[in-house]
């Protein structure tokens, strides 16, 4: 073996030393925030973001060491995978977290989402119903199934849809 | 269930996709492998049906490998923003779900668009409404009015540019009328 090709060598190895304690540190950052963050929808965040850009620099370094042709196909496949099925997890988890209000409004600066819900769930039934009720006595944790219900029928439309197409992927 | 025809033309992104993913999962790009991949992916297209996902027949080359290299930057600042608020603010954290309308209507561009929002930095899609193409984002410090009015730019421009990548044409012109500057129409695409 020539020098030079020693010399690659020992680039390719720093780089993919780097490449894997910087993933590895990403992972940890996920966890970080996970138990810094104050609800559940802004622990998405950090479980969603660095553990992409995690998962790409284990998979580089992977691709470095290999140093095959053929595990590249896969190692892109991986990680596009990974961006497809990791938004839509963390959407559900959100919006299902919403839903069940799993959130502290006092962090939250703008909320237009609730307007919404509570116009979808007051619209068929007549005013004064459960939902306003809950508001009312700050009761959003218990009781309100109604508001659930019906929320859930006006803007659900496409959540099957899209719901079947994700199992499928999986 | 009736479904409306694809023409082959139009699936055939999709199909050769699938004979990637087919040779990248049995490490073998040699040509009976391909081959059979492809007839895999035929029969797998046309028995296990889903709603049809409509390309719109135009992708813009030019516009996806820059768009592509401005997502992978975003997606390391992303990570750096959240290990920045974790540390920094943790529990004080201010966040806002804000609603931001669409132009697209097709279910493509509104997937694609709320999957690139999810991997930037501060937004997360909490609920879609398909009837109005309104995304509903939940972003991360967002602290008043002026930073919600930052992240609703932010969308539409990761929607304006999805759609100069691979918008139907009707969708195209009509951003290129919204975008425009009053002088005289700006250049045409590179198809």
């Amino acid at each position: 073996m020539t020098p030079d090709a020693g010399g690659v060598d020992a680039v390719i190895d720093a780089l993919t030393a780097v490449f894997l304690v910087l993933g590895a540190l990403m992972s940890l950052t996920a966890t970080i925030g996970l138990l810094r963050f104050p609800d559940l929808m802004s622990r998405m965040h950090a479980a969603t973001k660095p553990q992409v850009l995690g998962l790409f620099l284990l998979l580089v370094a992977i691709g470095l060491q290999m140093r095959q042709w053929w595990v590249w196909p896969v190692l892109v496949v991986a990680w596009i995978f990974q961006l497809l099925t990791v938004p839509v997890s963390a959407h559900m988890v959100g919006r299902a977290g919403y839903r069940t209000k799993h959130l502290h409004p006092e962090l939250l600066s703008v909320d237009e989402l609730e307007a919404v819900v509570r116009r979808s769930a007051n619209d068929p039934g007549e005013p004064g119903s459960a939902v306003e009720l809950d508001n009312v006595l700050g009761l959003g944790e218990t009781g309100d199934g109604a508001l659930r219900g019906t929320a859930g029928q006006n803007l659900d439309d496409r959540g099957d849809g899209r719901g079947d197409q994700g199992e499928s992927k999986g | 269930m009736s479904r409306k025809p694809i023409s082959l033309r139009t699936e055939l992104p999709l199909l050769i996709w699938l004979v990637i993913v087919w040779g990248a999962l049995w490490r073998d790009f040699s040509p009976g492998n391909l081959l059979f991949g492809a007839l895999i992916a035929l029969v797998v297209a046309r028995i296990f049906y889903l709603p049809p996902v409509e390309l719109s027949g135009r992708f813009n080359v030019l516009r996806a490998v820059p768009f592509a290299l401005v997502f992978l930057a975003k997606v390391v600042a992303a990570s750096f923003q959240v290990i920045f608020l974790a540390v920094v603010k943790g529990p004080k954290v201010v966040n806002a779900v804000v609603e931001v309308p669409l132009r697209s209507h097709s279910d493509l561009m509104v997937t694609a668009t709320g999957h690139v929002l999810s991997l930037i930095p501060g937004s997360l899609v909490v609920e879609v409404d398909r009837s109005t193409s309104t995304l509903y984002i939940h972003g991360l410090d967002i602290r008043d009015e002026a930073d919600a009015a930052g992240l609703r730019k932010e969308v539409q421009d990761t929607e304006a540019g999805l759609i100069r990548i691979m918008g139907t044409k009707a969708e195209l012109a009509a951003l290129e009328a919204e975008t425009a500057p009053p002088r005289a129409a700006t250049k045409g695409e590179t198809p």
